[in-house]
C-alpha cells in the first residue's frame, strides 16, 4: 500500500509539450511502472500528436475519457496555471499534483472556492509533487533517492524533502510515499490531510514531517497527531535563523506579526508528543531512534 | 512589492475611498509650494518610506505655518528615519507627502489580508487605530473584528455596515465606512494586493470617514499582470544586494552573519542557516539558486555574496535532482576561479551525479574544502571562520 499514487495510478501531464513537461513526463515514465502510469497528456491545440508515444488530448475531459486518467500533473506556466487546475477538477479526476511556482495567490483563492463540493483533491501548486517509491512518481524529484519502505515523508519544500529521503537511506529506512505539499499560503492538501492517510495506510510505520516558517499548518496538524495518530511522527521545521517580515523564497515563508516562527512550531510539535530535532542533518537518525 | 504611502492613497482614491488633499514632493522647494496649493493653516509633513512606524520615528510632523512648513520639511527630507521596520541604520527620507489637516475625533484600524486558514481574503478592523495592531493582536484580541470575503460575492452592503457599526463608528458615518470599505476590498482584489492597511481610518468632527495613512502590497507572482504597479517600484528602498540578484532569478536575503551559503531550494537554504548557527556560526545570506541553476547563475550568486563585507566563508549544500552535481561542479569551480575567491569555500554535493561532481571539484586545484554531508559540510564552514578569527 502506499498513499495518493501506486503503480496502478493513470496519469496525465498538463503542459506536456513545454520543456518543463517533456523532461519530467519522460523522467516519470521512465520510472518503475511509470510506462504504464503515463497514459496521455493535454496541450489546447495540440490534440491528435503524441510525445514519444504519450497521445496528446485538447482538454483533460477527453484525456480522461479516452486513456482512463485518473491523475493530473500539471507543468503550466503561473498565468494559466490555476485554470489548468480548474479544468482537471470540472473533469472529476482523483487527484491533481500542481508542480507550477509562482501562481497568483488571487488565482488561486478563485481555484479552490471553485473547488468545494468537487471530489478532486489538490497538492501544491509549487511543489515537487509525489512519490510512491519502486511503483510511480510524479513530479520533479529525483526518482533513484528514493527505496520502498515503511516511512511515510511529507513536507513543504522540495529539495529539503531530498535531504530527509537521502538521510533516511543512510539509516536503510525506505518511503512508503512521499508528499511535497508545496510553498504556497493557498493551496491545496495541508498537512494535516496527508497526515490522516498516512494514519490509515497499512504500509507506513511512522511519518517525518518537515515544515518551515509561515502559517499554523504545522501546529494544526501536530494537534491532530496528539488526538488522534497510531504511528510515531518525527519533525523538522527550517527556519529558526529567518528573520521575521522577510519572504524566504516560497511565498508562504513569512514571518508576520510575530506568528509562524520555527520556534513555535517546534514546541507546539513536542507538546504534541512529535519529537523533533533541530538539526536538519540528523532526521534520519531520529526516525532510527524512534523506531527501535 | 511594497510602494508608498501617497502611491497607495492614488490608487485607492481612483477606488472611491477617501483619503485628504495631498502633494508628494522630492524636495523642500515643492513642499513650499505644496502648502498654498493645499490651502488651509495647517499641513502635515509625511516622510515617504516603505518601513512603518513613521510618526513615532519623527517622520510625520504638523506645521502651523509657511515657515515651519519649510524647516520640517528641509528636516525630514534627507534624514536617515529610524522605526521598528528600518532596523538601526535607518532609511533615508527621499521623497515626502505634504497635506491638508484634519479634524480627527476618533481614529480606527481597517485591514485587508489573505487568511492562509479560510484561503479567503480576510477584512480586518479594530476601535482602536493609530495604535500598533500587533500590540492590539496581543492584549485584546476581542477588540479585532473578522469577516471572510467570499471571491464570487466579494465584501456585501451586509458585512460592511456590520463592520462599521462593531468598530463603533456612529449611525450616520456606517453608509460612509461601507462604501470606504468596499471600494478598499475591490481595489485590494484588482491589484493582486496582498495587503491593505489604514491606520488610521478617521472620523472627523463633521462625521466624515477618511484614511488617514494608506499601506499597500502587492503579490510578487501577479506583477506580470500589472504593469502600472511595476512603474511605481521604488529601488531606493530596497537592498541593493537583493535587487541584483533578483536580475538573475535568484533569491537572495542579506542577513548579519558571516557564513554565506549557497542553496538551491527555499527550504534547504532555510535549513543550511540554521544548521550554521547550531554549530556556532552565523549565515550571512539566505540564498536558493533555484531548480535550473547555470554556471553564469552560481557565478552571479558568488559574486553577489562575495559583496558583503562580513563575509568570512562560503558554503554550497546542493541537493540535486533535475540539477546535475556536475553542472553545479563545475560552475562553482568557473565562479570560483572568476572572482578570485578570496575566503575558504566549502561544497556539499548529493544526489544526481555527485561522484562526477565531487570529481570535478577535487581536480579542479582550487583550495575547495568537501563536505560529506549536511552536518560535515556546516562544521567545516564554522571552523573556516573560527580559524580565519
Amino acid at each position: 500500500m502506499s498513499i495518493l499514487i501506486d503503480k496502478n495510478t493513470r496519469v496525465l501531464t498538463q503542459g506536456i509539450t513545454g520543456k518543463t513537461g517533456q523532461f519530467h513526463t519522460k523522467a516519470g515514465k521512465e520510472y518503475a511502472n511509470g510506462a504504464a502510469c503515463y497514459v496521455a497528456g493535454v496541450t489546447p491545440k495540440k490534440g491528435g500528436q503524441n510525445f514519444e508515444g504519450i497521445p496528446i488530448f485538447e482538454t483533460v475531459k477527453e484525456a480522461k475519457a479516452r486513456t482512463g486518467a485518473n491523475v493530473s500533473v500539471i507543468y503550466v506556466p503561473p498565468p494559466f496555471a490555476a485554470a489548468a487546475i480548474d479544468e482537471a477538477v470540472e473533469a472529476d479526476l482523483d487527484l491533481v499534483i500542481c508542480i507550477t511556482d509562482g501562481i497568483p495567490v488571487r488565482d488561486m483563492i478563485r481555484t479552490k472556492y471553485k473547488m468545494i463540493g468537487k471530489r478532486t483533491k489538490l497538492i501544491g501548486p509549487n511543489c515537487p509533487g509525489v512519490i510512491t517509491p519502486d511503483e510511480c512518481k510524479i513530479g520533479i524529484m529525483p526518482g533513484h533517492i528514493h527505496k520502498k519502505g515503511p516511512i511515510g515523508v511529507l513536507s513543504r519544500s522540495g529539495t529539503l524533502t531530498y535531504e530527509a529521503v537521502g538521510q533516511l537511506m543512510e539509516v536503510g529506512l525506505g518511503q512508503s510515499s512521499c508528499v511535497g505539499i508545496g510553498g504556497d499560503p493557498v493551496n491545496g492538501l495541508k498537512h494535516i490531510d496527508v497526515m490522516k492517510m498516512f494514519n490509515d495506510d497499512p504500509q507506513t510505520e511512522a511519518v517525518v514531517m518537515v515544515g518551515e516558517i509561515g502559517g499554523s499548518d504545522e501546529e494544526d496538524c501536530a494537534r491532530w497527531v496528539k488526538a488522534n495518530m497510531k504511528k510515531p511522527v518525527i519533525g523538522f521545521i527550517a527556519g529558526l535563523t529567518a528573520p521575521p517580515g522577510k519572504r524566504m523564497g516560497h511565498a508562504g515563508a513569512i514571518i508576520s506579526g510575530g506568528k509562524g516562527t520555527a520556534q513555535s512550531k517546534l514546541e507546539a510539535m513536542e507538546e504534541c508528543g512529535i519529537k523533533v530535532t533541530r538539526n536538519p542533518a540528523e532526521m534520519g537518525k531520529l526516525m532510527k531512534s524512534v523506531l527501535k | 512589492m511594497k510602494i508608498h504611502e501617497y502611491q497607495a492613497k492614488e490608487i485607492l482614491s481612483k477606488y472611491g475611498v477617501r483619503t485628504l488633499r495631498g502633494v508628494p514632493c522630492f524636495s523642500v522647494d515643492e513642499a513650499v509650494a505644496a502648502g498654498p496649493t493645499l490651502g488651509g493653516k495647517v499641513w502635515v509633513v509625511k516622510a515617504q518610506i516603505h518601513a512603518g512606524g513613521r510618526g513615532k520615528g519623527g517622520g510625520v510632523r504638523l506645521a502651523k505655518s509657511p515657515e515651519e512648513l519649510k524647516s520640517l520639511a528641509g528636516s525630514i527630507l534627507g534624514m536617515q528615519l529610524k522605526t521598528h521596520q528600518t532596523g538601526p541604520e535607518g532609511q533615508k527620507v527621499r521623497r515626502l507627502l505634504i497635506e491638508e489637516g484634519a479634524d480627527i475625533k476618533k481614529e480606527y484600524y481597517v485591514a485587508l489580508v489573505v487568511d492562509r486558514v479560510s484561503q479567503r481574503a480576510v477584512l480586518m478592523a479594530s476601535s482602536e487605530g493609530g495604535m500598533d495592531i500587533e500590540e492590539v493582536a496581543a492584549h485584546t484580541p476581542e477588540k479585532i473584528h473578522r469577516v471572510t470575503i467570499d471571491p464570487a460575492a466579494g465584501l456585501t452592503d451586509a458585512q460592511a455596515e456590520d463592520m462599521a457599526r462593531k468598530i463603533g463608528l456612529p449611525a450616520d458615518a456606517v453608509p460612509k465606512a461601507r462604501d470606504l470599505l468596499k471600494g478598499l476590498y475591490k481595489a485590494f482584489d484588482e491589484t493582486d494586493a496582498s495587503l491593505v492597511e489604514i491606520n488610521p481610518l478617521i472620523l472627523t468632527g463633521d462625521n466624515q470617514v477618511i484614511a488617514l495613512d494608506a499601506k499597500m502590497n502587492f503579490d510578487e507572482n501577479a506583477l506580470f499582470r500589472h504593469p502600472e504597479i511595476v512603474a511605481l517600484r521604488d529601488l531606493d528602498e530596497e537592498n541593493a544586494a537583493e535587487i541584483e540578484a533578483s536580475k538573475f532569478g535568484l533569491s537572495y536575503i542579506e542577513l548579519d552573519g558571516n557564513i554565506g551559503c549557497l542553496v538551491n531550494g527555499a527550504g534547504l537554504a532555510m535549513a543550511t542557516m540554521d544548521i550554521c548557527k547550531l554549530y556556532g556560526g552565523s549565515p550571512a545570506n539566505f540564498l536558493d539558486v533555484g531548480g535550473g541553476a547555470s554556471t553564469e547563475k552560481v557565478t552571479e550568486a558568488f559574486k553577489i555574496m562575495l559583496k558583503n563585507p562580513h563575509l568570512k566563508a562560503i558554503l554550497v549544500n546542493i541537493f540535486g535532482g533535475i540539477m546535475k552535481c556536475d553542472v553545479i561542479a563545475q560552475g562553482v569551480v568557473e565562479a570560483a576561479r572568476q572572482v578570485k575567491l578570496s575566503v575558504p569555500l566549502v561544497v556539499r554535493l548529493e544526489g544526481t551525479n555527485v561522484e562526477l561532481g565531487k570529481k570535478i571539484l577535487a581536480e579542479s586545484g582550487l583550495p575547495i574544502l568537501s563536505g560529506n554531508n549536511m552536518a560535515d559540510a556546516a562544521q567545516k564552514a564554522v571552523n573556516a571562520v573560527k580559524k580565519a578569527a
